[in-house]
């Protein structure tokens, strides 16, 4: 585990932040972008607890937000899912280029 | 020293019948609302005369000199330290008498309007708006500072439109209230000019400060800082006696004194002959000893522009032919007379004063009882015009003896109330400006003439007249005024008016003299027996007269052309060389940066408008290029 180096973690959790943006830009599907944005969460989960383990491993700090964050997402996804359900309703779809009244 | 507790009474009783009447009146009392007008009006002018009585026979003049009081003196608005306005009634000879010539003029036209204006459907309006009137026409005389007295001024000013427009349905109507609002209000701004330049160079708006500070003889020495040659007092004086002249129908600002004959006839008799149209008058002789500073030279203006415009409207009043008219234009030299009366008095020589402020008192009676009479001959001919009337003596005896009794008062036949306020003013203008004096002594044929023409022509003149719809000469309450005021117009001369009103406030003594009577009176017989000539019976004698001097008559007819030439000034330059350019600058320069400034804001919203396409991924890429812009801008800041 010591062996593993803070630079590797960073890595992995840019990389899947990037994933995240990009499914959250391609996918036309409600939930497939919920999923994206829960991605985009997570990386930077892995970042609190990265840095609070390697810079400061004395405090807890991180790992309280990430606890905090994984809550939260948990409400959002919550919340998300209602309002997909109700666009569902509207428009017998949840694909994302169907409902684009609300413009200009 | 009597107790004067009870004097904010005077003025608080009509604005409290004003609010009463004017909010509940028509709903609740309309019947009633004439009959509480009149008793509120009354119980102030038992109170004025009750003050009158206290402060000139019980209180007297003390070592031989009228005090000064302030019975209310609040502080209002303080500006600094020492500039202060309050509001505070101030007695003194002139606002006590004025007081009661105010109430007293104001009851009557009260009592005669509830029959007047009887079946009017805004009756209890009308009273309302009497009440109004009457309070700031109180509030205005008894004011113990210069912008107290601005406040009322406008307020009487209000009041006056108000009544003017009263039937406003009527287009002429609403026409004339206009004309006088505006006539009178660009007048007052030259007066609110000198009323701050009074303030500011005498560090008070108190009438006794102002006088007390800009007489002193330090200020005369020390104050020399003139401005186009005149000192700062002249531009003051002059510029407070413009907005007098305004109110007061002084030449070149007179336009709207006949026009506002299209309101009903008690308010010409009220407003337009007894009491607004003196507040010129009155305002000049507040500041009496300011303008009698020798050197001054604003007395002069005084004089000069009342002397102009007696004989401009006495040579007017004798061609015009609507009755209401001609009393208007005579209304406006009988003020001229006070004027100028005013204008010829010095500090050494106040003859002119008591004369000035006597005269006002007469006239006060006598040209309301002229006004009252000839509403009743309104009513009984409907017609303002003199052609119509004619012989009338006979369905009306009571206005024929009481009109012909204000005629004689006006002219100044002896022993009528005029001869002896007139004889005042014309001894104090043949002792001090003989020029003054010879204009005002043909003056006062010509009013002889035209008051006589008028008498003649409504009451004889054509032999047999029949009228249609006539019923009878008007009820009893439309009566009474008359007579009183007939008495008075005979009794008022007998006052012995200089005993208690002079420049000074001292107790003088009023002469008559006999021998300089003579060529007033006997002006005056002549002008009476012109017109007797010329009117008492159908003939062509006048018409003759009038072909002879045609350019003369169709001047004076046309009123000298003043109204055309303001309509020219109006219309023609102002309109042409400001209001032309001033709304094209407006149309094109204000408006159109402001058009210019919306139309961009147009375009540049109508083309970014896409970018609010409703897509909401395309929203998260506006949302994650922004964070990386910022990101890369701080990092380009802190590396």
């Amino acid at each position: 585990m010591n062996n593993i180096g803070i630079e590797q973690i960073l890595f992995i959790s840019t990389a899947l932040f990037f994933i995240g943006v990009y499914g959250l830009f391609t996918r036309r599907n409600m939930i497939t972008m919920l999923m994206a944005v829960e991605l985009i969460l997570n990386s930077v989960n892995i970042n609190f607890v990265s840095f609070n383990k390697y810079l400061y491993p004395e405090r807890l700090d991180g790992v309280f937000f990430t606890i905090f964050i994984i809550a939260i997402a948990a409400a959002e996804a919550a919340v998300a899912i209602a309002i997909i359900i109700n666009i569902y309703r509207n428009h017998q779809s949840i694909d994302v280029e169907d409902s684009e009244e609300m413009k200009y | 020293m009597s107790n004067y507790d009870y004097i904010s009474l005077i003025p608080i009783l009509p604005i409290a019948g004003f609010v009463l009447i004017g909010l509940a009146g028509k709903k609740y009392f309309p019947a009633l609302s004439g009959w509480l007008a009149t008793l509120l009006i009354g119980t102030s002018a038992v109170l004025s005369l009750f003050t009158a009585y206290q402060y000139f026979i019980v209180d007297g003049a003390a070592n031989g000199v009228y005090p000064q009081l302030l019975p209310v003196d609040m502080q209002w608005l303080q500006f600094t330290n020492t500039l202060s306005i309050n509001m505070g009634i101030l007695l003194d000879p002139i606002s006590v008498m004025m007081l009661v010539v105010v109430t007293f003029v104001s009851l009557m036209v009260h009592i005669y309007s509830t029959g007047y204006m009887k079946g009017e459907s805004r009756y209890a309006t009308f009273f309302a708006y009497l009440q109004l009137f009457t309070f700031s026409m109180l509030g205005l005389v008894m004011s113990s500072n210069l912008f107290q007295i601005y406040i009322f001024w406008e307020l009487v000013g209000v009041s006056s439109f108000l009544l003017i427009g009263f039937y406003f349905d009527k287009p002429s109507a609403v026409a004339a209230s206009k004309k006088a609002f505006i006539v009178t209000r660009f007048a007052d701004l030259f007066f609110l000019i000198g009323i701050l330049i009074t303030g500011v160079t005498a560090h008070s708006f108190n009438f006794t400060d102002i006088i007390a500070n800009l007489t002193s003889p330090e200020f005369l020495k020390e104050y020399s800082a003139t401005f186009l040659g005149f000192s700062v007092v002249t531009w003051a004086l002059v510029l407070i006696f413009i907005g007098g002249a305004g109110k007061s129908a002084m030449f070149p600002l007179h336009i709207w004194l006949p026009d506002a004959m299209e309101g009903p006839t008690p308010v010409s008799a009220l407003i337009h002959a007894a009491t607004m149209v003196v507040a010129g008058v009155y305002l000049v002789a507040r500041l009496f000893p300011v303008f009698a500073i020798t050197g001054s030279g604003a007395i002069d203006v005084v004089a000069y522009i009342g002397i102009f415009s007696a004989l401009f409207a006495a040579l007017i009043a004798c061609t015009q032919t609507d009755i209401k008219r001609v009393l208007a234009y005579s209304t406006m030299s009988q003020i001229g007379y006070m004027m100028f009366a005013l204008g010829v008095s010095s500090q050494a020589h106040d003859a002119g004063f008591t004369a000035s402020m006597f005269h006002l008192f007469t006239h006060a009676f006598f040209k309301s009882l002229l006004f009252l009479g000839a509403g009743l001959v309104i009513h009984a001919v409907h017609s303002n015009d003199m052609k119509d009337m004619g012989g009338l003596r006979k369905y009306l005896p009571i206005t024929h003896i009481t009109f012909l009794i204000g005629c004689l008062a006006i002219a100044g036949v002896p022993p009528f109330a005029g001869f002896f306020s007139k004889e005042g003013i014309l001894h104090a203008a043949y002792t001090t400006h003989p020029d003054i004096y010879y204009v005002a002594l043909v003056t006062s044929g010509l009013t002889a003439f035209y008051m006589f023409r008028l008498y003649f022509r409504i009451f004889w003149n054509k032999a047999d007249i029949h009228l249609h719809h006539f019923h009878g000469e008007g009820a009893w309450s439309m009566k009474f005024p008359l007579l009183i005021l007939a008495t008075l117009s005979i009794a008022a001369g007998f006052v012995p008016f200089a005993h208690y009103v002079t420049a000074t406030r001292t107790e003088g003594h009023m002469h008559t003299d006999i021998m300089f009577s003579i060529a007033p009176v006997l002006i005056g017989l002549l002008g009476i027996a012109v017109a007797m000539m010329w009117y008492k019976n159908e003939n062509d004698r006048a018409d003759k007269a009038v072909a002879m001097m045609r350019g003369v008559y169709r001047t004076a007819y046309h009123k000298f052309y003043i109204d055309e030439l303001y309509i020219f000034i109006t219309k023609k330059v102002i309109f042409n060389c400001i209001g032309r350019p001033a709304a094209w600058i407006d149309r094109n320069i204000v408006d159109g940066t402001m058009n210019f400034i919306a139309l961009m804001t147009g375009e540049i919203s109508d083309s970014i408008k896409g970018m609010q396409s409703g897509k909401v991924q395309g929203y998260a890429m506006y949302f994650f290029a922004g964070v990386i812009g910022l990101t890369l801008i701080c990092l380009y800041i802190w590396m």
